[in-house]
Parts: C-alpha cells; structure tokens; sequence
C-alpha cells in the first residue's frame, strides 16, 4: 500500500529507475560502504493510520493537566495570557506556515513585510532602533546578547542579578565558557537589585543582565540601574515582559542598550514551553552586531517597495565563522503570532491589559491576606502580574494540596531559590476572574493552615 | 501593498480586554511608568484578518507549490499535525507544572527520545536544543566537557570541517571556543581523505560532517575517516541535515559518529514557518550522556514518566524548560505515521532526487558525476560562460514557472550552484514539469537571455537587490519621516547562499 504521504506507483518507479538507469531502488544506495548498512528494519511500532493516531495523542494529551483543567496562577516566565483566534487564523495559513526562510524576497514578500512589521512593533515597544526576526526564546536571545557585548566591549565578564529568571542565567551560564565569558551574580536586597552593589559589580563587565519585573514579579529601579552600568560603560540589558510595556516605561527610553525577552506572553499558547519567540531589539549601535535575520525596506527593479533579508553578512551563511551567531532557523512563525497579537490589542489594548493585570494582581494579594492570612515576601515593593507569598509550610507540599482541590497556585520559588522553600510566586493574568482569585485565596486558606 | 501601521487610525482597534469591577486602581510607580503610548497598529479584527490575509497571498510555501530548496527537505506538512498540536492538553500545558500533571507530555516526549535512538543508532537523546545550530552549539559542548573530564580540554582545541559544509558548523565553531580546521573536498566529492591526515592529531577535538554533504553525495570513505578520528581519539559530531536520505538505510551511529542533530523541522516534517520554528534534539553515544543539558526526560517506572535535574556533570541548559514541545508532538505524530516505513520515505526522497538528477545533467553541469541521495547539485557555469546567464538569474526565472528556486551559490566549492532537493512528497508529474521548466529555461538562456536577467516577470514585486539594502538599512517603519520609493536600481547581483 502507498503511503499516504508518497506518491509514486510501480510503474512510475519502473520508468524513473530506467531514467536514471538502475535496476532497482536498492543500487541508488550502492555508494554506501555494507558496513555502514542498518540491514534489518528499523526496530518502530508500526505505522498508524490517522484516526489511530489521533486517539493516541489524543489520550496522552488528555494526561495532562492543562490551564483548561486546572485553576492555574503559574508564571515564573511563561504566562497564561489569552490567546485570539486571529492568531491561530493567521498561523494555520498555508503560505506562511509551510515556506522557508525567505531568501528569494520575490517569493517571500508576505512573510518579508510581516518581520518588518515585527521589527517595528518590538522597536516601538521597547523603545529601540533595530529589531531582529526573533531567536529561540527568551533565554537564548540573553546569551545572544553577551556575545554581542563581548565583541562590542572587548571585555569577558556579564553581571547578572540573581533576580532575572533563573532559566535565563543558567542559560547563559552554559553559553559563557564558549564565548570566554564569566558571569557574576548580584544578590538581591528585598525583592530588588542594589544600585550600589550593582555599579561596584559593573565595573569592568561587559554587560550587565536585569529583568524587568524581575523574577519575583517586583518592579526593579530600572532606570537607576541601567544609568549604572552605562557609567560603567557596561552595555545594559533588560530582560523585559513585552505585555507589561503598554504601563511600564521602554527600556530604551531610560537608556537601555538592548532589550530583550521572552515573547510567549504576546500571542503564543504555553505549548509546556515551547516553542515561543524570543525578542531581541537593539540601540543603532549595535545593528552590524546584531544575530539572527533582519529584514529591510528598499525598492525593486521597477521601483516599487519592497523587503528583502539585509545586512546578511552578518551571518554564518556568508560569513561562517566569524558570524555574529550560529543562529538560522529562528522563531519566524511564533514572531509573526507576536505581531498578529499586538496588533489585536493596539496601544489602548496593550496599557488596558497592564492595568488590569496591575489591577488583578493588587485584589489577589489582598485576598490572600485578608482571606488566607498569607503575608507577602517583599511587602515594599511594587509588582506588575506577579507576587510572591510564604505559606508557612513548604511550597511544593502547598502546591500539591491546592491541585488535588483543582487549583494549582503557583510555583515554588525554592526550586531555584535558598531560604525560599516556603514561598509561592503567583501570576494573575487578565484570564483570571475575582472570582476565581477568591477560589485561590480560600483553597490556599485551607491548605496553608 | 500598504504597512499595517499605515492602515491604522487611531481609536480603532480588534480586542477589548476585561476589567472587572470593584477592584482596586492599577498603580506604578511615577518612575517607572510609561510616557508615551507605543505605536501598535490601531486596525479592527476584519482589517487585521485581510491584511495578514493578502500578505500570505504574497507568500509562497509547500502548499503553494514545488519548493526543492537544498539542504532544506521542504516536505508537506501534515494537517493533521496541526490539529494535534492544538489539544489544550498540548497547547495549554504549562511547563512548570509538576511531573505528575504532565505524564502525557513527558511519556511523548520519552517515547520521541526512543524513536530518535533507534533512527539514529545512537544510545541517549536530549530533546531541548531549539534548531539545528544549536544542537551543533550543544554538541560541540558536549565535547568540551567529555575531554574536559579526561583532562584533555586544553590539548585539543581544533574541530576540523570541510569546506562543502553549513555556514552554521564553523559559526558554531567560534560560539564553542573552538578553533577552525578546514579540510578539502576531494574530485568525487568525498573529503579529500590525505589532507584529512595531515590535520587530524592529539589536538583534535571532533569531526563535524554533514553526511551524505551538501553535494548530496554519500561519503564512500566514511569508515576510513571513522578509523582517523577515533584513532586520534578525537569525537564524531554529524549535521543531520541530510538525514532525511537515510531513514532505516544507514545510522549515523552505524558510521561511527558519536553525536548527532536532528532538524525535526527538515526529516520530520515540523513546518518551516517562513523560518520557524525547528527543533534540533542531539543523539549521543552512551559516554556522552552524563554531560546532556538538564532536565532529561526519564521513564521512573512502567507508566510513569518524569525530569531528572540530577545530572552533576551536565553541561547545563542551552534553552528554556525541555525544549519547543510544540515541534516534538508534529514529530512524533509524523514519524508514528511511518513506523519502520521511514525506509520508504528515504528511498523516495533518493529516487526523486537522482530522477531530476538524470533528466537535467545534460542540459546543466554535473560537477560530481556520481549516483546523488535526497539532493544534487548541478552547476549554471557553462550558461554564465556562454550566454552570461547565472545560477541567480535560473533562479529567478523558475518563479515565473510557478516554483520555488532551488538553494543557489552553495556549497560554495561549486560555482554557479544550483542545489536541488525535491523530497519524496511530489508525483512523478509534478517532477517532470519542474524538469520541463528547467529545459525551458537553459534553452530561454541561449535564446533570449535577457528574459532571464530581467526575471521574475509574474510576482508581487521585481528583481530585489539585497546588497544594495544592506548599504542603508531600513529596519522598521518610520513613522516620523518616511522615505518615498525610489532611486536608482543596482544590476549588481547578490551572489550569497540563497537557501540551507
């Protein structure tokens, strides 16, 4: 039987081995050594049809314990923000979703227009000149970022503040040997980075690595930060929550070099973490540094606008190992549910989404000490869609009390964090209700008393 | 066709977001509170859904049509793929939740570790690097901390590449901290095995190849280069590329290689996207297998599956959480949908290849006169030398025939290359029009040249020029003082990889 995705019958096989004059398909392999042959079959279940299929995945899908399933105020990074159907719309589009990188700009102009309009939208958000196409996610376009430091400084130590995500410097750390990096973490004082410990920590680095709410979901003193580093002529990097941009002021416009982070909250599903976008958008500086594609503006032949992939030289395709990244397949497809999604909330969209957040998260934490008795981790610091909380006992034990009532209230930040094991870091994002944050305030009551 | 953002008018706009009542103000903090409004596009959603709408329209994809880019394998992508990818289950799972809320997704994610073991013939599988280039960046520090372990970190230094290989191996290279050895090709297109000799020492960290290469050819020599590398004790790393013509014919482990990338988005059919996402899981020989980044994707017991971060020699992490799920579901679901037939898929790819192979070596150049695998790749040298027509030119004239180009200008050891890859997804009669085209065109060249260089004649826009972009970069709209069309258009062709 045919496979249903093959095509050629026996006699269109017969005729196309005489074309190429062999006797069978066998001897189009003659060229490699017998001792490299598998000879046997590979050692696979059997092909399934596609109903077989889809009941299969069917049933492992229904095993898990999805945001549908679960009351979730899980974040730590990734964020269960509402995605449109626009979004889904767009992406299942054929030409978008089965084209590749779009080298031959005459056969790519539909994707070509959409990065730049990408670029635009993240340069707008940010408040950056320059915009890449994407990278991997939010923790890969951060170590992108310290290679773009290192060749632009000359110097091979990145700060980073034990506040940004822990995913993001492990990341990072993994990356830095390679590029003769060290990395060096500043504590946190209450939730926040020290400004002082901060500029004696720049001092000589290359880059010095932020987040913006930071891990624990508190409002760094970025602007105070960032002017730190840049008096120590460290590049700043601020590793940003896209969605909490339409409230919080662009990185770029408190003197930010680059800004980046994860994209997944704007537009993509959580997809148990990937794949997403990550976001890397740059002062004009560094645009001749900058990884990964990047699509201009110019005119064709006829004088006509168009887009083509620019400033490629940059890249290992041509320029191999002197290339400013390695990267080539990126997040094209996700980066374009990016754009689809911030056009869906345009500039009143965005900030009324921060504000409910903001407005969310502030009734959340009342209710988990007026209802739950629960007191907050960092009490003095402001916070966007996220808050940390001690529950007393240990968290994971909370966290799996609160499931088995169908909520699951967040993450254990003593997973990552030492003196944390009794601390819950919970999001709000615009999906939950009142209601149900009054659900996560009784359940934990129960659970934490 | 008109930017988004030139479509917008303010007050205007597709969502409307909840704000419940009775709850307390949103505040920030003076400082840190935005000044001034970013300037998102202001459309309503039907606006929003024609615009993205016609710009597919300007797209061209596998769906479209016939896309034999090289060293790309643009096969169909299975609707039914996408549908699977948008249970809520998948779609809605959180990757922090705990290992007992996500046994489906981590005994899918085991059971596509198991898959790539037996493909690859290899022994452990780390699903997380999130391209090709990665798995190779991945797989290069899997060879710093193995030879770091056995004291021989700081002796060997050099990874050693021929010159037919990806741009991405000797960026990856760099990335690593390792120095470059190139080596040559030889006239059969093998590595050029006695320079292979002089190269390869005690200083010799890895091999990266690509096999079979970028010219489509099965290296014939591969057991001889197997016995230099490991006699050196230097490590294998292969660019699985390729490995779309191979399937259940030969295992890169068979071969010797000691780790491996997989694109899942060139063999197994996660859709390219305009440029992703892709997924690059490595395969490693079992003395690899501490070092894979964390967390790895254990079965505990019979039904029970989980994420061990107990792993003290790990490299680390080389991507967020385990890695882009999204592409290993399409995967999984695609190579359950061949089981041992992958075999078939291979042996169609090669067939389809080495047909278009038979049918235009004559009318363009062979360089390597040889049976191909899954691509081949001609050369439009003798066209530039008669009629001053180049492999850029063919290419662009192809459009006006309704198909995609092949990867042109590489690999770089054949001028005027035109790499082509059909894949086993097309009939016979799609394959024979593409042939017909070609004819066409190489007779167009002798003929009437000019309809070449001035091709494409039928798409959205004419010939672009990207190195004149590059020289004053637009990279976004501008909304203050944008430029008008217009100036002078540079004949001066890009003459860069176009494809891989």
């Amino acid at each position: 039987m045919t496979h249903p995705y093959l095509a050629l019958t026996d006699s269109d096989r017969e005729e196309m081995l005489t074309a190429v004059g062999v006797g069978s398909v066998e001897e189009l392999f003659r060229d490699i050594p017998a001792g490299v042959r598998l000879g046997r079959e590979l050692d696979l279940e059997p092909a399934l049809s596609e109903h077989e299929l889809s009941a299969h995945l069917g049933a492992l899908a229904a095993r898990n314990a999805d945001t549908t399933r679960e009351l979730s105020f899980l974040g730590a990074g990734i964020y269960d923000h509402y995605v449109p159907a626009v979004v889904d719309a767009v992406l299942q589009r054929g030409e978008f979703l089965t084209a590749y990188t779009p080298y031959q700009p005459e056969m790519s102009q539909g994707v070509l227009q959409a990065i730049f309009e990408y670029q635009t939208a993240i340069c707008e958000l940010t408040g950056m000149d320059v915009s890449n196409a994407s990278g991997y996610d939010g923790t890969t376009v951060t170590a992108d970022a310290c290679y773009i430091a290192k060749h632009a400084t000359g110097r091979t130590k990145v700060v980073v503040t034990a506040a940004t995500n822990p995913q993001v410097r492990q990341v990072v750390k993994t990356y830095a040997p390679g590029f003769g990096l060290e990395v060096v973490e500043v504590a946190h004082r209450g939730g926040v980075t020290d400004v002082d410990e901060l500029r004696a920590a720049a001092d000589g680095a290359a880059a010095v690595i932020l987040q913006q709410p930071n891990v624990f979901g508190c409002l760094e003193p970025a602007p105070e930060l960032v002017a730190a580093a840049n008096d120590a002529e460290a590049l700043p990097i601020v590793h940003c929550d896209p969605l909490s941009l339409g409230v919080l002021e662009a990185p770029g416009r408190y003197g930010a070099a680059i800004a980046l982070g994860e994209g997944q909250a704007a537009g993509n599903f959580p997809s148990y973490g990937g794949p997403h976008y990550g976001f890397l958008a740059a002062r004009q500086d560094f645009i001749r540094r900058m990884p990964g594609r990047i699509v201009g503006e110019m005119v064709d032949a006829a004088g006509e606008r168009g887009y083509v992939l620019t400033l490629q030289t940059r890249e290992q395709h041509i320029r191999r190992e002197k290339a400013t990244s390695n990267i080539t397949t990126n997040q094209t497809l996700l980066a374009l549910g990016g754009l689809v999604y911030l056009t869906w909330l345009g500039p009143q969209g965005i900030r009324e989404l921060g504000e409910t957040c903001l407005s969310l998260a502030a009734y959340a934490k009342q209710q988990l000490r007026a209802r739950a008795g629960l007191e907050l981790v960092f009490p003095e610091q402001a916070t966007f869609k996220e808050f940390a909380v001690r529950v007393g006992r240990n968290a994971r034990e909370v966290v799996a009390a609160a499931r088995e009532r169908g909520v699951h209230p967040g993450y254990a930040l003593g997973r990552d964090y030492e003196g944390m094991d009794d601390v819950l870091l919970v999001a709000v994002t615009e999906k939950r209700t009142p209601q149900e944050i009054d659900r996560l305030a009784e359940v934990l009551a129960e659970v934490t008393a | 066709m008109k930017l988004i953002y030139e479509k917008s008018r303010p007050g205007r706009r597709a969502s409307a977001i909840p704000r419940p009542e009775g709850l307390p103000e949103p505040e920030i903090p003076e400082s840190l509170r935005r000044a001034e409004p970013p300037r998102l596009p202001e459309v309503p959603e039907f606006e929003l859904i024609r615009h993205f709408t016609e710009l597919s329209t300007r797209n061209f994809g596998v769906d479209t049509g016939f896309y034999p880019l090289g060293s790309c394998t643009m096969k169909y992508n299975p609707r039914i793929n996408e549908r699977l990818v948008t249970l809520p289950g998948f779609a809605s799972l959180h990757p922090l939740q705990e290992e007992d809320g996500a046994q489906g997704a981590l005994e899918l994610m085991w059971r596509l570790q198991e898959i790539l073991a037996e493909v690859t013939g290899l022994d452990a599988v780390s699903l997380q690097p999130a391209a090709g280039s990665q798995g190779e960046l991945t797989g290069l520090m899997l060879v710093r901390a193995y030879f770091d372990d056995r004291g021989e970190g700081a002796q060997r230094r050099k990874v050693v590449i021929p010159d037919t290989a990806h741009g991405t191996n000797p960026a990856s290279v760099t990335m690593a901290g390792y120095e470059l050895t190139p080596v040559k090709t030889d006239p059969r297109g093998n590595i050029d095995v006695e320079d292979l000799r002089g190269k390869v020492d005690e200083h010799t960290a890895a091999l990266m190849l690509t096999n079979p290469s970028t010219l489509g050819l099965f290296d014939e020599n591969i057991e001889e280069i197997e016995r230099i590398f490991h006699g050196a004790g230097a490590l294998m790393y292969y660019d699985g590329a390729n490995l779309n013509a191979v399937c259940g014919i030969s295992r890169p482990g068979d071969m010797g290689f000691d780790i491996v990338h997989i694109n899942l988005h060139k063999t197994f059919s996660q859709p390219h996207g305009g440029g992703g996402p892709g997924g690059g899981p490595i395969a490693v020989r079992k003395m690899l297998e501490p070092f894979l980044p964390v967390p790895a994707v254990v079965r505990r017991g019979e039904d029970e599956f989980g994420l061990d971060y107990d792993r003290p020699q790990t490299i680390g992490k080389v991507r967020g959480f385990t890695g882009p799920f999204g592409v290993f579901v399409r995967s999984y679901a695609y190579m359950r949908m061949y089981g041992p037939r992958l075999r078939e898929m291979s042996e169609t790819a090669v067939l389809n290849a080495n047909y278009l192979r038979a049918r235009l070596q004559d009318a363009y150049e062979l360089p390597y006169d040889r049976l191909c695998m899954h691509e081949f790749v001609l050369s439009a040298r003798g066209l530039k030398r008669e009629h001053g027509v180049t492999a850029l030119d063919v290419a662009k004239r192809l459009m006006d025939f309704g198909y995609h180009p092949p990867t042109i200008y590489f690999p770089l050891v054949v001028p005027e290359a035109l790499m082509i890859e059909p894949t086993e997804t097309e009939t016979k009669e799609t394959l024979d029009a593409f042939c017909e085209a070609m004819l066409a065109i190489a007779r167009e060249a002798a003929g009437s040249p000019e309809t070449l260089k001035e091709a494409p004649h039928h798409r959205p826009v004419k010939r672009l020029d990207e190195v004149r972009a590059a020289k004053t970069p637009v990279v976004k709209y501008e909304f203050e003082r944008h430029p008008e069309a217009g100036g002078e258009p540079s004949a001066v062709a890009a003459e860069a990889p176009k494809g891989v």
